[in-house]
């Protein structure tokens, strides 16, 4: 593919992701905090995030499964995950995130487990749609083009 | 949260109860009881007056018992006398008859002579209406006796006597009594009676009473025997008998004769008296008196009466001859106590009457207190509560950084939350105040950074409406004192932030002075006034005195005044110096559009803005004022205003605080910025400003940085004293290190001219090290900012407000040759770079994304950044010494918590700095002790977080993620002065 195009798509699918609310600002200023020094920062601050997001959402699908939830812990987690999302900018994550502690502090089982599935259902959109970003990014390094800059 | 809440009611509710029977338990009369007391009291009084009646009636009886007992006795007594005085006489009368009529032969007496004689004696008798001396005579010498005298015995009936044992006739009679003669006595019951007994004892003897003969009065008979022959000493009764020659009898005519004695005697209509014979006891014969009875038969008085006949018994009774009179006094009396009774009760009533009422007032009013305050209580609860509730979802719509299509709104959202969050905040402070739950701290502080911080708050607005920002502390006030420096700046803040607000053009001037020397020289200004002084004058001009020369409310604060406070002459006031207490005037004055007359008295009550048009221009609650007023009450002072409208405000306040020594300082919060750089000692530099007061802002700046100031008002006067100094540069005299020309005055007046000798004179100088050419400004645009750099101030620009700290670094820059002049307006990323540049700073957090994330975004600004994931790794890496510059401390966090972490770091450092400096070595070149400053990262953007960071240690807080515009402003005040002080 050409160059100029996979940037076009690029700048496309990054603005969709920022106009579809899938990222906010925050995810801008991680792009900025990206230099010379410390080239690969995005890519790896939100393979964290993937790394840290999927063994959380494990360990809620398995605390949500149990007889007698712990909504402390279930808490604890959705704290965590919240934590991450809202730091690389995942905001729809983020706010699902946020009406999940809600629930949580209600004590309210079933809107929990209602509140889990979006959350995943978030994350997977989200993980994709930055998988594909990088993919993007990736594709146009190797055609030997720069990354164009947001804003 | 319902449930919550109507647990509270509840309490509320119970405590309104119990308080409320506590307080009835108190009431002494009860209502429904009084009118039983008023009928007691009545009854009582009834009984009290029929008591003193009685009293005042019995006293009176016994006065009349005594009475009538005197008089009584003095009847009887008189009575008596009299009538042993006439029985003594018939005595004599007896022996008379015996001597003369018996013992001489023949006899002397006759009728004739026994008449006379009586006749002429009779006054010694009073009580008798006659005597008569009657012969004993047997029946054996009847005929003979009749023969010697020519009549017959008679009866009494007047009939020829029948035949009888003897006879006792009368033979001499008084005149009274005449028709008695030849009558013979033994013929009549009484009489034969008394004859017999009469010459059985030799004594007299007294009848018992009956009507008398020829009177018909009530009367009785005296008979005394007269014996012919002598008497052996105890005679016998026979030889009595025997012995017996005749009667002497008298009759008393006790009815009349009393009657008669009575008379004499005085009060003698008051009484009746009766005199009884009471010889025989169960039948009382009347002497005197009438049988019925009449008189006042309650009261009597008996007196025994002794008429000289043993067997005879008397008495005496009298009694008064009306009732006893009512006693109009004891009756008036008892009245009069009845009413004065009855008033003092009516009284006793009334008041009784309106302490209860008064009570049930009184009881009504703490009802409504009570349930005023519950409601008050409740009000502040649900403040406290809906403002706790309005948090958690406003972090949500704060936390949303929306940076797609809707930026733009979302931007706006953004500040709207924050302006949302500050409202709550105050309204929190409020609620605080108002539930007397905000307590004030004694701390040490140094309030002069804390003014520059708040200025800084306030120096982008300021610069783009292009006012003036100035403080200025006074030397007098000393540059520790002890007190609570949030509420402090607090309150600077809400008065500085409003005038900003209100304050389109002109100025805004903070000045802090010892209270008492602002009043002293105030008060020495007006008397100076007052002696025609030259105040007057000043005012003919356009231009004020003041810090921009726009007018001000307060005139006191021109310069007039203000040279006097600023003046070096030593200020003592003795009780200031001595005793511990210091308070300060803070004034802020402002020249913008005033409060209208009508509202000022509003100011400060909450909610309250001057009308309703200024919340439409400016926006904001007024809460701020009322806020500040109490801040500033609990900090013991007062807070004014003086204000004109369209010229300005000027708001004052008075904050008690105590002195705190300077080197017995142990616990002092030390912020870095505290400490401002000491590089600048001694350097000199030349002021040219017109405006004195401007003058005396920036002077006081740079004498904060230890460097020695000289104010000129002009431009030509620099140039005059430059080159002057430079021809004696070899003498003590100094060049100047720097010129500070400010813009306006460089911009106005002085022309192209001057201008261009500026800038020649510079290349001219031959100094070594000629002086830094500043630009003080408040704003400028980018074609004066070149214009001023050709002229001559390559150097720099400062941009004011002035802040020590923010001079120090643009001064640093302008001096220090190595380092690239950077323009004034240096802030954001480059300074925060320059900031952070080679720091070592520890993060915290245990989400490891969040971690990398903020380590990320400080090594972008060049920051060498270690992590730990928890408190207790944290802890570990913290262990004394370290080489730390600083710590981000994440809050929330499992197991240790942030704001336990930091507690237990403190705890550490406060050991360490305990001991001695053994560990000198390891500590060299850092400050004595151990402090590294930590920021506490949170999501939270509530005070009340703030608060919790400040009291278990921490020294600030970031939000997460990182905004660069918080980073810098969290960070800056950390480093800024450390960045400076380093060469």
């Amino acid at each position: 593919m050409e160059v100029g195009q996979l940037q076009r798509q690029f700048v496309e699918h990054t603005a969709s992701m920022f106009h579809e609310g899938f990222l906010d600002g925050q995810f801008s200023q991680l792009q900025q905090l990206q230099d010379e020094s410390n080239p690969d920062f995005v890519v790896e601050v939100v393979s964290l995030f993937f790394q840290d997001s999927e063994r959380l959402l494990n360990e809620l699908t398995r605390a949500l499964d149990q007889k007698c939830v712990d909504f402390k812990k279930v808490d604890a987690h959705v704290h965590q995950l919240k934590g991450s999302s809202s730091s690389i900018g995942a905001q729809r994550v983020k706010n699902s995130c946020f009406n999940f502690r809600n629930f949580c502090e209600e004590q309210n089982t079933e809107a929990c487990f209602r509140c889990l599935q979006l959350v995943k259902q978030e994350y997977l959109l989200v993980k994709n749609k930055l998988e594909t970003l990088f993919r993007l990014e990736q594709q146009i390094l190797a055609a030997g083009g720069s990354i164009p800059m947001m804003e | 949260m319902g449930l919550k809440k109507q647990g509270h009611h509840h309490l509320v509710a119970v405590r309104l109860n119990e308080k409320l029977g506590a307080k009835r338990k108190y009431t002494f009369i009860h209502k429904a009881s009084l009118p039983r007391i008023v009928v007691l009291w009545f009854v009582f009084m009834c009984c009290i007056s029929y008591v003193i009646y009685e009293r005042m009636d019995a006293d009176n009886e016994e006065r009349r018992k005594e009475v009538l007992t005197s008089m009584c006795d003095q009847r009887a007594r008189m009575l008596q006398d009299q009538f042993s005085v006439s029985v003594n006489h018939v005595h004599a009368l007896a022996i008379l008859v015996s001597t003369f009529h018996y013992y001489k032969n023949p006899s002397a007496i006759d009728q004739e002579t026994f008449a006379e004689y009586t006749a002429q004696t009779a006054f010694e008798r009073p009580l008798m209406s006659g005597v008569a001396y009657a012969q004993r005579v047997v029946y054996s010498e009847r005929e003979a006796f009749e023969r010697e005298n020519g009549w017959t015995i008679r009866t009494m009936e007047k009939e020829p006597s029948p035949v009888r044992d003897e006879y006792a006739p009368v033979i001499f009679s008084q005149e009274t009594v005449s028709y008695i003669e030849s009558l013979d006595m033994m013929s009549g019951e009484e009489d034969r009676e008394n004859i017999l007994r009469a010459r059985a004892t030799g004594k007299a003897v007294l009848t018992s009473p009956f009507r008398l003969l020829g009177s018909h009065h009530l009367g009785v008979v005296l008979t005394f025997p007269v014996y012919k022959s002598k008497l052996p000493p105890n005679p016998s009764v026979e030889q009595r008998i025997q012995a017996t020659a005749g009667y002497l009898g008298g009759a008393f005519d006790v009815e009349s004769l009393v009657e008669n004695l009575l008379g004499q005697l005085a009060g003698n209509q008051a009484i009746v008296v009766n005199v009884f014979d009471v010889t025989n006891s169960s039948d009382h014969l009347i002497m005197y008196g009438h049988q019925y009875q009449d008189g006042d038969m309650s009261l009597n008085r008996v007196s025994m009466l002794d008429f000289g006949d043993p067997f005879r018994k008397h008495k005496m009774v009298c009694r008064y001859l009306q009732k006893a009179p009512t006693s109009w006094t004891a009756i008036t009396t008892a009245f009069l106590c009845f009413v004065i009774g009855c008033l003092v009760g009516y009284m006793i009533y009334g008041t009784a009457a309106h302490i209860i009422k008064v009570q049930d007032d009184f009881h009504e009013m703490q009802e409504l207190k009570v349930r005023a305050e519950a409601a008050d209580v409740a009000k502040s609860q649900f403040l406290a509560t809906v403002s706790h509730e309005i948090r958690t979802p406003m972090n949500g719509v704060l936390d949303t950084n929306l940076s797609s299509t809707q930026r733009d709104y979302a931007q706006t959202a953004q500040a709207c939350g924050k302006a949302l969050i500050t409202l709550i905040n105050e309204v929190l402070d409020r609620a605080k105040i108002e539930a007397g739950k905000l307590e004030l701290e004694a701390v040490p502080f140094d309030l002069r950074p804390i003014l520059d911080d708040v200025l800084s708050l306030f120096s982008e607005k300021s610069r783009h409406k292009g006012l003036e920002l100035a403080v200025f502390v006074s030397d007098k006030v000393p540059e520790i004192v002890m007190g609570d420096p949030g509420r402090f700046r607090q309150v600077v803040t809400n008065l500085v932030g409003n005038s900003v607000k209100f304050t389109e053009r002109g100025h805004i001037f903070v000045q802090v002075h010892l209270a008492e020397h602002a009043k002293a020289v105030i008060d020495a200004k007006a008397e100076s006034c007052l002696n025609g002084g030259s105040g007057v004058v000043l005012s003919s001009g356009s231009q004020f005195k003041t810090l921009s020369g726009c007018e001000s409310a307060d005139d006191r604060t021109s310069w007039d005044t203000f040279k006097y406070l600023v003046a070096d002459e030593e200020f003592r006031v003795a009780t200031e110096e001595t005793s511990q207490n210091v308070t300060l005037l803070i004034t802020v004055e402002d020249t913008g559009i005033g409060i209208p007359l009508s509202a000022q008295e509003q100011v400060f009550t909450p909610f309250m803005q001057a009308d309703s048009s200024t919340s439409r221009n400016y926006g904001g609650t007024g809460i701020g004022l009322s806020i500040s007023k109490c801040l500033v009450e609990l900090m013991g002072g007062q807070i004014n205003f003086i204000s004109r409208p369209q010229v300005g405000s000027t708001f004052s306040f008075t904050a008690a605080l105590k002195r705190c020594e300077k080197n017995a300082i142990g616990d002092m919060k030390r912020l870095p910025s505290d400490d401002l750089p000491i590089a600048f000692k001694g350097l000199k530099a030349i002021v040219v400003d017109g405006k004195p007061v401007r003058a005396a802002v920036t002077r006081y700046h740079l004498k904060r940085l230890g460097i020695l100031v000289e104010v000129v008002s002009s431009i030509r006067m620099t140039l005059a004293m430059s080159s002057k100094n430079g021809s004696l540069r070899s003498k003590n005299e100094r060049q100047p290190d720097m010129i500070l020309v400010e813009k306006d005055l460089w911009m106005s007046g002085e022309d192209g001219s001057v201008n261009l000798r500026l800038q020649e004179w510079k290349p001219n100088s031959h100094t070594f090290k000629s002086p830094k050419m500043i630009l003080l400004a408040t704003s400028i645009t980018g074609a004066e900012f070149e214009n001023a750099k050709q002229v001559g101030f390559a150097d720099t620009v400062i941009m004011k407000p002035l802040r020590a700290s923010m001079l120090a670094a643009c001064l640093q820059q302008v001096l220090e040759t190595g380092k690239k002049a950077q323009q004034g307006k240096d802030n954001g990323s480059s300074f925060l770079k320059s900031l952070l540049c080679g720091k070592k700073i520890l993060v915290v957090d245990d989400n490891r994304v969040n971690r990398r994330v903020a380590a990320g975004a400080l090594k972008k600004f060049g920051a060498d950044v270690e992590c730990a994931d928890s408190g207790k790794a944290a802890l570990a890496l913290l262990q004394l010494p370290h080489d730390f510059d600083a710590c981000f401390m994440d809050i929330q966090m499992p197991e240790m918590d942030g704001f336990e972490a930091t507690r237990l770091i403190r705890r550490m450092e406060m050991k360490a700095n305990e001991q001695p400096m053994n560990g000198g070595s390891t500590a060299e070149g850092r400050e004595a002790e151990w402090h590294v400053p930590i920021l506490a990262m949170t999501a939270d953007v509530i005070h009340a977080t703030y608060d919790e960071c400040l009291k278990c240690g921490m020294d600030g807080y970031v939000s997460k993620p990182f905004e660069e515009e918080n980073l810098y402003q969290a960070v800056a005040s950390f480093f800024e002065s450390k960045l400076n002080s380093e060469p």
